[in-house]
């Protein structure tokens, strides 16, 4: 029993102790049998309040500790951490939540709440009195990661986990790898071209011994833990196993007789099933789409690389890590929303982005008209102002939206760009395309979320109304030829990855990160990372430094051959135990073996293979069978601390 | 007026890595919850102990919701089976206490079922009230 227990109560700036009454926290417990110092801390986080803690468990003696704070999701190694710099074994610590589980959840509420925290830290404390010191159990780790989607996130992960020597399997969904990077043609904030910058990154994927690229595959399913997860891939068939001869692959796709909308151009153009969205595209072959092929062989006769009977793959994988680059999907306007779907002169930013780059320097013509005057209306689906919408900037769409009409400006000629926004938000440097656009003669009015512009159509011309803020809301209407909605980022549709992985995602619904400052990658599933714009929106370069950031988390994990787990064990009391077997029957690890002389029979549980589940712990009709960190004594004085007065 | 079901103690036994996740996602979220909720976390469902549960309810809790893994468990299939086995056999045992079995409840809770598990602790309280 722990006699000298030191207890701190959070107030994680305001987070806490804007609802919980945090000294009245302190003074409840600072009494109770075995507590030895009671304290609270504006951030126990911080150096300063960890060192103050460090100091008072060699200075004081200390036995335990108990923080009562964030979830343990975020700081339990943390705190642990602080543990053993003092020289307390690290379980003799347990962390009490009353921050999401108290503060957060009862925030209007702060009589109860404060009520309900002084409950919990007791419950804490009642728990680490029966606490037992333990060492951490080591496991080999595989020294290899998977990495979902081959985009300029998931590209930039593989290569820097191969370059640290870890086996990669890199995994992409299309038949061509790039993500949305390889649509955008001239790129803002980098004089470079999005397919450019992608070959770049293929050619290095291509070279490095260390990096396995599928190509049309996805994950269908995954056990085990970090460390050693085992996945089951599938690979679809691509129909086109390697090359034809000279110009067969053009005339398989002329031939082809179904045409459907191009997804690559958002349905400016169309292509057939058999199908390559640009000549240098990666992998350089065509491949043949199942959703749309009619299978009626035409190509086959031309090409002997093509087989339509092609089978789908299945493959098994063992990995340390899985790292989730799956990215995003553009905002799609919903009909009538600003005239998109019902005026067909108005487009969204991909559209305009691929129609600029299909379309030769000159001039700019759209459906038959040369374009003079560009209409862009900015924050299209993002800062949306209703609960459920979407709430949150994009970020990338102001900078990217400037940038284009300075291109758009520069390769066609007599061109004005009319800029309709609601504040412009080129951050850091890239407030040097908001000046090069200003230069160049680019109009700027702002509307206000309660007075959105109006887009209509009126004898065969298209005009956009705007109360604008700059001039003293003023209200203006100008003709266009083309008007560009700025759309923002959503979180990928069709996706079941976060089903599959269990990772939580957010209120905008894209994947959450166990924090965003301090643990900007990791997921509450210990070995799933996230990266890129699957987590937020993000532009190119931030979501190369969050992938290398997943790709160093995830090296800095794997790279020691070791990864230590919780001693979290079963231990049979074989005093108790009368070696009826029925633990055996639930184990689903075959962690418990029949021993015991055959005058006192009983089990014993194999601690390599015992994962800690803890199912034999009920069935056993002696109560036989304890868990370490979750004994009766532990659980029962932690109820009995929840209902103390 | 405070509703006599904001009075009310209840004992959630969550899981570490799937209905633990989902009940800090609600206070993350500031989905609201009453304060009468208490959790405690284990490694999974299955491992929870009928004396634990019984415990708790004869130490004043109102009721033990148990914030399963389900199909979710980390550890398997046999999460499942087991958890309902180990609620039935507790269920049991609170009639033979003279415990209405009705004070126990069980439902999975995904790593993301925030919302649920709210709407499962509002509609728990109210029909403890009614007990
Ligand atoms: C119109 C527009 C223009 C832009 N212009 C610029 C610009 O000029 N400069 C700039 O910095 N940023 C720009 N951006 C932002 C840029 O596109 C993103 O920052 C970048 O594409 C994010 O890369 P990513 O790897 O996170 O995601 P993505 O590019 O979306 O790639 C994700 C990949 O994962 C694959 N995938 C999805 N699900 C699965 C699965 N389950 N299994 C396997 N694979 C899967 C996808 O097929 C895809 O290949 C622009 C964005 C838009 C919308």
């Amino acid at each position: 029993m722990k006699k000298r227990i030191g207890v701190y109560v959070c107030h994680c700036g305001g987070n806490i102790s804007d609802v919980v009454n945090v000294s009245e926290v302190v003074t409840a417990v600072k009494d109770m049998e075995g507590v030895a110092i009671a304290k609270n801390t504006l951030f126990a986080c911080s150096d300063a309040a960890q060192n103050e803690i460090v100091n008072d468990i060699t200075s004081l003696h200390l036995d335990a500790l108990v923080i009562a704070s964030c979830s343990p999701k975020l700081h339990l190694h943390t705190f642990r951490a602080v543990a053993e710099r003092a020289g307390l074994n690290s379980y003799n610590y347990v962390q009490v939540n009353i921050r999401e589980q108290c503060s957060w959840a009862h925030s209007y509420e702060k009589v109860s709440a404060t009520g309900k925290a002084i409950q919990l830290v007791k419950s804490g404390i009642e728990r680490v009195i029966f606490s037992r010191a333990m060492e951490p159990f080591s496991i080999p780790a595989e020294q290899s990661v998977m990495v979902l989607g081959a985009g300029i996130g998931g590209m930039r992960s593989a290569i820097s986990l191969a370059n640290v020597g870890l086996q990669v399997y890199l995994l992409e969904r299309e038949f061509f790898i790039g993500g949305r990077t390889a649509q955008w043609g001239d790129l803002s904030a980098a004089y470079e071209n999005g397919p450019e910058v992608v070959s770049r990154l293929f050619k290095q994927i291509r070279e490095h011994a260390n990096i396995h690229l599928f190509i049309g595959a996805e994950l269908i399913s995954q056990s085990g833990n970090i460390g050693s997860f085992e996945v089951k891939v599938k690979i679809k068939p691509r129909r086109i196993s390697g090359d034809c001869d000279e110009s067969g692959f053009n005339q398989a796709i002329s031939i082809c007789p179904v045409e459907v909308p191009d997804d690559f151009n958002f349905g400016l153009t169309s292509r057939k099933a058999i199908y390559q969205h640009y000549p240098s595209e990666y992998p350089a072959i065509p491949a043949i789409d199942d959703a749309n092929c009619n299978f009626c062989g035409a190509c086959e006769s031309l090409c002997k690389s093509i087989d339509l009977n092609q089978k789908e793959e299945i493959l098994n994988l063992k990995v340390g890590n899985i790292i989730v680059n799956t990215g995003f999907d553009p905002y799609e306007p919903t009909r009538g929303e600003f005239g998109y779907n019902e005026i067909e002169r108005v487009l969204t930013l991909p559209q305009f982005k691929r129609l600029v780059d299909i379309s030769g320097a000159g001039k700019l013509n759209f459906k038959g008209k040369q374009i003079h005057t560009i209409t862009y209306i900015f924050c299209v689906g993002s800062r949306q102002g209703e609960e459920g919408e979407n709430q949150y900037c994009s970020r990338y769409c102001c900078t990217t939206a400037l940038n284009t009409a300075i291109i758009v400006k520069r390769k066609f000629a007599d061109i004005t760009n009319i800029h309709c926004t609601r504040g412009i938000r080129t951050y850091g440097k890239q407030e040097l395309i908001y000046e090069e656009s200003s230069r160049q003669g680019d109009i700027f009015l702002e509307f206000s979320f309660e007075n959105m512009p109006v887009v209509e159509e009126r004898n065969g011309k298209v005009f956009v109304r705007i109360k604008d803020i700059l001039t003293a809301n003023r209200e203006m209407e100008a003709e266009t030829d083309l008007v560009v909605l700025i759309t923002g980022m959503v979180p990928r549709r069709n996706n079941n990855i976060a089903q599959m992985l269990k990772i939580p995602t957010g209120r905008d619904h894209f994947f959450n990160e166990i924090h965003a400052k301090l643990r900007p990658v990791e997921t509450v599933i210990d070995g799933v990372l996230i990266a890129g714009t699957c987590q937020g929106p993000k532009n190119i370069m931030e979501t190369l430094n969050s992938s290398m950031a997943a790709a160093a988390k995830s090296a800095a994990s794997l790279s020691s051959g070791t990864i230590h787990l919780e001693p979290i064990v079963a231990d049979v009391n074989t005093d108790q135990c009368t070696g009826c077997g029925i633990c055996l029957t639930v184990c689903p690890f075959d962690a418990i073996v029949t021993a015991g002389p055959e005058d006192k029979p009983a089990v014993s549980i194999v601690i390599s293979r015992c994962k800690g589940c803890g199912m034999c712990l009920p069935v056993c009709p002696e109560d036989a069978i304890e868990l370490y960190g979750f004994t009766n004594e532990e659980m029962e004085g932690m109820i009995d601390g929840l209902t103390s007065y | 007026m405070e509703s006599s079901s904001a009075k009310l103690k209840v004992l959630v036994f969550s899981t570490d890595k799937i209905s633990d996740p989902a009940i800090d996602l609600a206070g993350l979220l500031k989905k609201h919850y009453p304060a009468g909720v208490y959790t405690i976390s284990v490694p999974c469902s299955s491992a929870i102990k009928p004396r634990w549960i019984i415990h708790a309810l004869q130490r004043g809790f109102d009721g033990v919701f148990i914030a399963a893994d389900g199909t979710d468990c980390p550890y398997g299939e046999l999460c499942v089976p087991n958890t309902a086995n180990l609620v039935a056999a507790t269920q049991i045992k609170m009639e033979k206490l003279g415990i209405a079995p009705q004070r126990l409840k069980m439902a999975a809770i995904c790593s993301i079922c925030a919302e649920p598990f709210v709407r499962y602790m509002n509609s728990f309280l109210h029909d403890l009230d009614t007990i």
